[in-house]
């Protein structure tokens, strides 16, 4: 029983901090909003010196073997100050791509992907559940879900056409390859397509946070490779990408934290610093309780994707739904412990609130998140 | 980071569960068929039963050897207590004792307390209770006004109430905090004492509360003597004493917190049952989010350990799993029965006793505004809330009260 970090990984969180804060991240996130996305700092160098983009890949591959709870350390950091890597996007897709035997294709490029050199988009595929029994992926707009992309028949070059339509990517714009789930004779398989072949349109959008690449992706007949990648493994890349954002939220939540607390002590009312209210105070042990329940839950995710690959939908679902509730309720805390001045446009708060309002929706949102929790719970009291 | 039993502890755990396969005809039953009903039976077997496992070194597992605990680690003592729980067998009875009390009489009592009241306890022999709360200091615990006065012998006297106490009914020593002088500042002025609990003057009175039944007790103090020995950790040292005593009560709330059963396997189980409720997204969406948050609180528990382990103290952020888990068993006795309707209410369902257990739980060790008031103040760092009994000598704090209303 040990839930300890160990050196490798507080180093790890150490240097990611580092590197990071080299960066005016907050500032550049609003800049962007007001129109200047030039503003935004290109993170990617960054990532590929720090040998992120290789974190989930094994070292045959060029990468460095590391597992999910490594890329969560990781991600905390990010979502710390809101920095905007695509590695949400990329990092599922290497699990995917890493997680079968593979051919030469695959193998090279995981390669590349290890390196940095070429960038991954996951697309997005959320596994059957009790009430839902088909895959699904996020829609444009609206409550339906969209089914996954179909894949027709294998051409000469061994490809198979694959044709859908996919909303909301991460880190889609910009990706060199795309890394999906599609049907293909009534079974979803793995899927690779190069973002620039035929049939491929990517088009970027921008919701409420600037910090947040995105894309709606239409695929039209595009070229795909089918993978060697067992159904288990496709089902567990949106899980790790649940617990990817768990963690990006639970580290925007600690700096939401930490500027609320300080801004308690020294702003004063009636004579008192407003932190020693209870009212004020019991709110921010609020936000403290679900951050602490959050990073229990991303020890548990960390551990169970090897260690218990069998829980690893319910704890990864987990951290996502108390991460994405931690970070509602403390950017919503942190404006309003701030006061009027946390609601204006120069402030931080507002950013930290923005992260929050489309982190919640993204991925399936937290709240189906929330449901799968619940299902895999009865599946697992109608197993007991 | 690893959830895994090293090879030493896949040992020990395997020495624990052989033991445990082996004695587990010896342990009374108390559920099911054949189950004790009588409470005095209950209690007696049970003494027998922990006795059995003190033997077997299953108890006062991180207790040190002198005093007959094996001197093993907090992670064995887990083990112990998963194994306990496997082999479907009732723990120790006096968990409060071996838990908090005798540890604390193993920091701050004299090798004369040690010897006399250890053994004794850890095997059963001699149950104790913990004589702390009063109606009018909970929270607020260094208010006491217990008191205890030294007579010209060095002897004491003691009168005063106490209230909350578990096991009173059958136990026969507690550890209480009495006022020893009520002239200096009310953390200074208090003493921890051993009180035989058939001395003459001591009366117990079941405590019944909303379930109908009286899981706690009452108890007076109406001019009990007390020789001069019964002092532990020194005339004035109450405060620090009982602190230590606090503490020992978060080691065994963050080692056993699913203990009390308010998991997300028996609420999920519940819902589990109901054809219907199972698929309805409202119940689906309120089971997962009490769920998570019960999940984890089972990490935080394992994370305690891991610090536990590493020789730090776990901190008052402990508390917070506690306010976790209580808030999410209320929602769940809540979500439960309305699933299940009026027959959730009926006397001898599972959940009503739930429902009626929680609302008192809620205070327990500290009301949830109290300790959201310490942990903001020690995790945090939040400045304190103003207070009007600094450094005030308790006998005229009654007076400044008064005018203050």
């Amino acid at each position: 029983m040990n839930l300890a970090l160990s050196d490798e990984q507080v180093f790890l969180r150490e240097a990611a901090r580092g590197a990071l804060s080299r960066f005016k991240t907050l500032e550049a996130a609003r800049e962007a909003l007001d129109g200047n996305d030039s503003a935004l700092p290109d993170l990617w160098p960054t990532a590929r010196e720090a040998g992120w983009p290789g974190l989930l890949i094994d070292e045959a591959h060029g990468g460095a073997g590391l597992d999910a709870f490594d890329a969560m350390l990781v991600l905390g950091e990010c979502g710390r100050v809101l920095a905007g890597i695509p590695l949400l996007g990329h990092l599922p897709a290497t699990a995917i791509l890493g997680d079968g035997a593979g051919g030469s294709y695959q193998s090279q490029l995981l390669g590349d992907l290890a390196t940095g050199e070429r960038r991954a988009a996951y697309l997005p595929a959320q596994p059957p559940s009790e009430l839902d029994e088909r895959w699904s992926t996020d829609p444009a707009s609206g409550a339906a879900r969209s089914p996954l992309p179909s894949a027709g028949a294998a051409g000469a070059d061994g490809r198979v056409p694959v044709t859908g339509s996919i909303a909301f990517v991460p880190d889609a714009p910009g990706a060199d390859v795309l890394v999906g789930v599609a049907f293909l004779d009534g079974k979803a398989v793995g899927v690779a397509i190069d973002a620039d072949a035929a049939g491929v349109s990517i088009e970027p959008v921008s919701r409420y946070d600037a910090t947040r690449s995105l894309g709606h992706v239409s695929l039209d007949n595009a070229p795909a490779l089918v993978l060697d990648a067992p159904e288990e493994s496709l089902a567990a890349a949106w899980y790790l990408a649940q617990a990817l954002i768990a963690a990006e939220s639970l580290g925007s939540v600690e700096t939401a934290l930490d500027v609320t607390v300080a801004y308690a002590k020294e702003r004063f009312t009636f004579g008192r610093a407003i932190g020693s209210y209870q009212a004020v105070k019991h709110s921010l042990t609020e936000v403290l309780r679900q951050l602490e329940n959050g990073r229990s839950l991303l020890y548990y995710a960390g551990w169970a994707r090897a260690g218990a690959p069998a829980e690893f939908a319910l704890a990864a679902s987990a951290a996502r739904s108390v991460g994405g509730r931690a970070l509602d309720t403390a950017a919503r805390t942190m404006i309003s412990v701030h006061g009027g001045i946390g609601a204006t446009w120069e402030h931080d708060a507002p950013l930290y609130f923005r992260r929050a309002q489309l982190s919640r929706r993204l991925l399936g949102g937290t709240g189906s998140a929330t449901d799968r929790v619940a299902g895999e719970l009865i599946a697992q009291a109608d197993a007991a | 980071m690893d959830l895994d039993d090293t090879p030493e502890q896949a040992a020990y755990r395997a020495q624990v569960r052989s033991w445990l396969d082996e004695h587990r005809g010896e342990a009374p039953v108390l559920q099911g068929p054949g189950a004790l009903e009588d409470e005095d039976e209950i209690v007696a077997a049970r003494r027998v039963w922990q006795g059995k496992l003190a033997e077997a070194g299953l108890a006062g597992v991180t207790w040190p050897k002198e005093y007959g605990g094996q001197g093993l680690g907090p992670i064995e003592q887990v083990i112990c207590n998963q194994e306990i729980a496997r082999a479907k067998v009732p723990g120790i009875l006096d968990a409060i004792g071996v838990g908090m009390l005798g540890p604390t009489i193993i920091a701050h009592g004299s090798e004369e307390q040690k010897s006399r009241y250890l053994g004794a306890m850890l095997h059963g022999d001699e149950v104790w209770c913990q004589l702390f709360s009063e109606p009018a200091a909970g929270s607020d615990l260094a208010a006491v006004q217990t008191r205890a006065r030294q007579q010209d012998d060095g002897s004491w006297r003691l009168t005063g109430q106490k209230v909350w106490t578990t096991n009173a009914q059958f136990a026969s020593y507690g550890l209480l905090l009495a006022r020893t002088d009520a002239d200096v500042p009310k953390h200074k002025g208090l003493t921890m004492f051993v009180v035989p609990m058939d001395a003459d003057g001591v009366t117990v009175r079941g405590l019944r509360q909303i379930s109908g039944e009286a899981e706690f007790n009452e108890v007076f103090f109406d001019d009990v003597a007390l020789d001069e020995g019964a002092v532990v950790g020194g005339v004035g040292n109450g405060w620090g004493t009982g602190l230590t005593t606090l503490m020992f009560e978060r080691v065994t709330i963050g080692l056993g917190s699913e203990g009390m059963g308010y998991n997300s396997t028996r609420f999920a189980g519940a819902i589990a049952r109901d054809a219907h409720a199972r698929r309805d997204p409202e119940v689906r969406h309120q089971l997962g989010e009490i769920a998570s948050e019960l999940l984890a609180v089972r990490f935080t528990g394992y994370r305690t350990l891991t610090a536990l382990q590493k020789g730090q103290t776990p901190g008052p952020e402990a508390g917070l799993a506690k306010v976790t888990i209580v808030a999410g068993a209320i929602k769940a006795g809540d979500l439960i029965a309305d699933v299940i309707g009026p027959d959730a209410l009926s006397e001898d369902s599972e959940w009503a006793y739930m429902i009626s257990f929680l609302p008192g739980l809620k205070s327990a060790g500290g009301t949830e505004e109290i300790l959201r008031n310490t942990i903001g103040e020690r995790v945090l760092g939040l400045p304190p809330e103003p207070r009007l009994d600094k450094g005030i000598p308790f006998s005229e704090l009654r007076s400044k009260e008064g005018a203050a209303a």
